[in-house]
């Protein structure tokens, strides 16, 4: 076996650089052959992919789009057996080559396979340096299982997987953007199908370490093929920032350059290390941050100011140093009080200013005397205020030459680019004026519309270090045009035949959509620790910390851009103290469509408030690790991690006054249920604290439920009547990954005859299966299967097992 | 040079201003008379002045109507620093300082001549209590930057600077990076005139420009190089380009400008503006030399607040 999972990786040498490594030579015919012999097999085994493989470009467009997808598959076939650690290659090579539309691709082509060639070698290197240590990569082990996996059974699991993979698919594409899942999903080789490994009990898990504004260290386990989404949803969650579309996570790259984490993309591939560390920054200033709806979304920016501020990156002058630091004291520290050494003490140990020196901090005092009064939230307001107004604010600086050999500095900013020389603003481009951005090797270009004197479209080059460095500021310009300039992102482009042009498109919300999605957030202000409060521990704001994520951003998402649904994380994860298992919320399907935003929005609030108190219980079982506490996580889409169990309840409706019954998987329970919303959850002692929180709570909506709960052990003191079994009947049906339990019982309550039908559907999948798309579907189908029931209820219900256990 | 000879009144609390607020607000001007050595060249190889004849007591007449005007009408605290006849081109006080906020930057004339015109500039800066940041030290002594007030355009949102036969890009680099709040943009300026020859301010939001054909080219690339919106205010004549605006004291917007017999055409033109009050001040034998209205004072605001 261990041959064999080699004979992948040497595939690519034959073909690539067979003299790179001599020694195998020999070996490598062997490999050859062997390869070829597994090439043939697949031919006979996986009918689709045969087709596919001998498809061109051109047909793809009449194909269908499942087709298309399962395409771009076998698009890379060549290197489709080589292991995971590769694809990044032969992918970059794809979205690189034609990145440039209008110029001679060949040439191209093969100068990027030149510079691809040697990382394959250099991150098997790597690869087997981290075997050798055997910490936390066992990659070749890894290998190994995928090909054991692969070959006996390729057949039945292909075509199983196209059916699934083109149900999924299906949906995934009226959310997704089609490029984005061909770099993100498609070229994923057979081994790493999401859903191969759906059959796989071991996940392999890395802990991510992401540094925070404030400088402290967020940690937080990943399964290895997650895509930057998951972290960045968990960090903004950790963080309980609703405005995050501002924000983004950064890596250093190789060669220890910062680049943007894709959310749409495997992070493992982005990073192309071992080195799982990340910052937390901000991706887009905001023109005016006075429009940001959350206090603690302009803290956060007003903590990257300042460390722009004070590293330089953000110039500015002796006066206005000394004015944002001294809104600095005043939101850390408060009204000036002239006996107490402590700002003294904090000025000191703060930078303000890359030269900072004793003048300076003399001046931020005497400016902190006259803020007295003002609260935090307002210190930051006007340092933002402030800081706005910078020429610098928000500019992202790339060096470059010009086509003339000069040093120079392109600035990637809201309005468009600006081109410095030195200091010295010599040229703007703002978006408007921009028609096109390129780039080829290390050119970048934009083509520029003509004035009102001119005639013709002119193009602008400038020369970038290298290669990479040309395609992150095509990437940053991309990303800052889409997201201050449109309204809604860029559809990816089609693989429209014989195009070049890389797929690259910006993924997020635009300022717009984010600006109207952040005017909905309605949610009381959370609370939450200031840098001053953490080091000195003194909290100016008194009150407890809890981070609390809400669902109701996403609820507000759906009723205005129903494209973006599935990138937002709508679901809270309840961590059950004890027993290592995540209870997850799902709000999101239930909502009438006739409700009003602001109804949904407070139904939401409600729910969180319940969760709030939920969380304000102390903890009853041992300390867990650090991140997890005080919150609950929501985590996005595609992160469930071992193991999903979706049930649906379809009772008839009319008939029951109080409904009182939610199944669980092996003995149907009896759940005490309130008419009103209601969080219940497993341990005994939230129980009384929920039902306390509940009175509490405004009415909303009475027929849809949403009730959470895990392996309860509840006595049924519920209002409703336990009413008498009549029937009861299981069907269950399996397929790959789902299993479908239907329980249809026959009641009869108070004279009433109840037909209730519960289906129970366990999905079991890793990553990337889609929580909402998934419970979409089995609410529309039970709906057109029970035409004249009503879906009552829904409990989703999400285990997810802490992968410990070490690969 | 007496000291008591300037008429410096008391700051009363040094007040900062970070950032921008509307281009025109002033509390102070700072002047330096017409020496007897008016027109004749600096030091003594000059010749292009040569051949002007500049009657030096109307050039005085003209001086004494502007810094009056700047005074009773206006509203401004006048500072006048004595003429000095061993600097024949000191009256061009503009050249050797940009000020903006609480800082001035003393610059490093072209001419070699008239480099310690700067010093009695420096010692007024001082005792407003502004932040004096010099030139040429930080440069290394290098022979390469000049930068020259006139070249300077301060919109109150950032800065443009001329690059022309007395400024170069080392000068304006400096520039850039004293006043690092605000952007500066270089703009070509052609025919070896100065930018503030084709254009000044004429309003908050307002810049007065002339229509040549080079000043239009250097407007085409203001306008490019701007993140925000100007008016422009078209004058046919050259002269008339070059304006004094201060919103006063009495929130009213005054206009200094080159009067009719001076400027025909271009009058009219100045009173499209509104609610303005213009002050038609003469410049004649000033322009002789290639100055202007606004090449004769330094503006100064001492009562910033923060916001």
């Amino acid at each position: 076996m261990a041959t064999e999972a080699s004979s992948e990786t040497e595939v690519k040498e034959n073909t690539e650089e067979s003299s790179a490594q001599p020694d195998q030579s020999e070996k490598a015919t062997q490999e050859t052959q062997e390869v070829l012999n597994t090439e043939g097999e697949d031919k006979e085994k996986g009918k689709v992919k045969e087709k596919e493989g001998k498809e061109g470009k051109g047909i793809s467009r009449y194909l269908p789009t499942w087709l298309k997808k399962q395409k771009s598959l076998s698009q890379t076939s060549p290197t489709k057996e080589t292991p995971p650690t590769e694809e990044p290659t032969s992918k970059e090579t794809e979205g690189e080559e034609v990145s440039a539309p209008e110029v001679n691709g060949h040439a191209e082509e093969a100068e990027e396979k030149e510079e691809v060639k040697s990382e394959p070698v250099k991150e098997k290197e790597e690869e087997s340096n981290s075997n050798g240590s055997a910490d936390t990569e066992p990659a070749k082990e890894e290998k190994v299982e995928e090909s054991v996996q692969t070959t006996p059974e390729e057949k039945k699991e292909t075509t199983k997987e196209d059916q699934v993979a083109e149900e999924k698919k299906e949906q995934e594409q009226e959310t997704q953007a089609e490029a984005d899942v061909q770099e993100g999903d498609g070229q994923i080789s057979i081994f790493q199908s999401p859903l191969r490994l759906v059959r796989k009990p071991k996940m392999k898990v890395v802990v991510c370490r992401v540094t925070l504004l404030d400088g402290t260290n967020f940690s937080c386990e990943v399964e290895k093929r997650a895509k930057g989404q998951y972290l960045f949803f968990k960090v903004c969650e950790h963080l309980n920032l609703l405005e995050k579309d501002y924000f983004g996570l950064t890596y250093k790259d190789t060669h220890d350059e910062k680049c943007w984490l894709d959310p749409m993309k495997e992070i493992k591939r982005q990073i192309r290390s071992n080195n799982w560390q990340f910052s937390f920054n901000v991706k887009f200033y905001p023109p005016d941050p006075s429009l940001l709806t959350e206090d603690i979304t302009r803290y956060l920016l007003c903590l990257q100011l300042r460390d722009d501020v004070a590293s330089g990156r953000l110039p500015c002058s002796f006066v206005t140093h000394a004015l944002l630091g001294s809104y600095t004291l005043q939101a850390e520290f408060g009204d000036y009080e002239p006996d107490q050494p402590r700002p003294l003490d904090f000025i000191s140990q703060q930078t303000f200013a890359p030269n900072q020196n004793k003048e300076m901090e003399e001046k931020i005092l005497e400016l902190h005397k006259s803020h007295k009064g003002m609260t935090p939230a307002q210190a930051d307001i006007q340092f933002l205020e402030n800081a706005k107004k910078l020429s610098m604010y928000g500019v992202d600086l790339h060096r470059a030459k010009d086509s003339e050999g000069v040093d120079i500095m392109l600035g990637v900013c809201a309005n468009g680019l600006l081109v410095y020389k030195d200091r010295l603003r010599i040229n703007r481009f703002a978006w408007p004026k921009i028609l096109k951005i390129s780039y080829k090797r290390n050119n970048f270009y934009i083509k520029i519309r003509p004035g009102e004197t001119e005639q013709f479209e002119s193009t602008v080059g400038f020369k970038l270090q290298n290669h990479r460095s040309a395609k992150r500021l095509w990437k940053v310009c991309v990303e800052n045009h889409s997201f201050f300039r449109l309204n809604t992102p860029e559809p990816p482009t089609k693989a429209r035949f014989l195009t070049l042009g890389s797929k690259f498109r910006y993924s997020g919300r635009t300022q717009a959509q984010t600006r109207l999605a952040s005017s909905l957030i309605d949610r009381p202000a959370p609370s939450f620790e200031r840098t001053s409060s953490k080091r000195i521990s003194r909290s100016l704001d008194g009150a407890p910390v809890i981070s609390i994520t809400e669902a109701g951003r996403d609820t507000t998402e759906n009723g205005h851009d129903p494209h973006l649904e599935l990138q937002s994380d709508s679901k809270s994860q309840l961590r059950v103290h004890g027993d290592n298992i995540y209870v997850r919320h799902s709000n999101l399907m239930l909502e009438d469509h006739d409700k009003t935003q602001e109804e949904v929005l407070k139904h939401q609030a409600s729910i969180s408030q319940l969760k709030r108190s939920f969380m304000e219980a102390p903890p009853p079982s041992p300390p867990q690790p650090s991140q997890w506490e005080k919150r609950l996580t929501s985590s996005p889409a595609s992160t469930i991690r071992v193991q999903q169990q979706q049930v649906v309840c379809v009772p008839q409706t009319e008939a029951t006054p109080a409904d009182s019954a939610v199944s669980d998987t092996k003995e149907p329970e009896k759940l005490p249920v309130v008419k009103t919303e209601m969080v219940t959850i497993s341990d005994t002692f939230a129980a009384q604290k929920t039902e306390i929180a509940t009175k509490e709570v405004p009415i909303v909506h009475t027929e849809t439920k949403t009730i959470t709960y895990e392996a309860a052990q509840l006595d049924g003191s519920a209002d409703g009547e336990p009413g008498v079994l009549m029937t009861a009947q299981t069907i269950t049906s399996e397929s790959l990954c789902t299993t479908t339990t239907t329980h249809i019982t026959k009641t009869l309550k108070g004279g009433l005859s109840e037909t209730r039908i519960e289906k129970r559907i366990v999905i079991t999948g890793d990553c990337d299966i889609d929580h909402d798309q998934a419970l979409a579907q089995a609410i529309k189908e039970a709906k057109e299967q029970h035409p004249d029931m009503s879906v009552t209820r829904v409990v989703v219900h999400k285990e997810t097992e802490l992968a410990e256990e070490e690969d | 040079m007496n000291k008591s000879f300037f008429r410096i009144f008391q700051i009363s609390s040094s007040f900062f201003m970070a950032n921008m607020c509307p281009y025109g607000r002033f509390t102070h001007a700072v002047v330096r008379g017409i020496p007897e050595s008016f027109g004749k060249p600096a030091g003594d190889g000059g010749k292009e002045n040569g051949e002007v004849s500049v009657d030096l007591a109307k050039a005085q007449r003209q001086f004494g109507c502007l810094t009056g005007a700047l005074r009773q009408k206006v509203g401004l605290q006048l500072i006048e620093i004595p003429a000095d006849g061993e600097l024949p081109e000191s009256w061009r006080i503009e050249d050797v300082a940009v000020i903006q906020g609480d800082t001035a930057l003393i610059t490093r004339p072209f001419k070699q001549q008239r480099r310690s015109e700067v010093e009695a500039v420096r010692r007024v800066m001082s005792e407003l209590n502004l932040t004096v940041v010099e030139m040429g030290a930080e440069q290394g002594g290098s022979g390469g930057a000049t930068l020259e007030g006139s070249d300077v355009l301060f919109t109150g949102r950032e800065f443009f600077v001329g690059i022309s036969s007395h400024t170069n890009h080392s000068g304006a680099e400096v520039l850039a990076d004293t006043f690092r709040d605000f952007a500066v943009s270089t703009v070509p300026v052609c025919g070896g005139s100065r930018l503030k020859n084709i254009c000044s301010m004429g309003g908050p939001d307002t810049i007065v420009f002339s229509s040549t054909e080079g000043a239009k080219k250097t407007l085409r690339m203001m306008e490019q190089l701007t993140d925000h919106h100007y008016e422009v205010l078209s004058v046919p004549e050259e002269s008339a380009a070059n304006c004094i605006y201060v919103r006063g004291p009495s929130k009213k917007d005054f206009l200094l400008h080159r009067p009719v017999e001076e400027c025909p055409d271009s009058v009219s033109a100045f009173q499209k503006l509104p609610d303005y009050s213009l002050l038609p001040t003469a410049c004649s034998e000033a322009s002789k030399l290639g100055a202007s209205l606004s090449s004769l004072c330094l503006l100064i605001n001492r009562k910033h607040t923060y916001f």
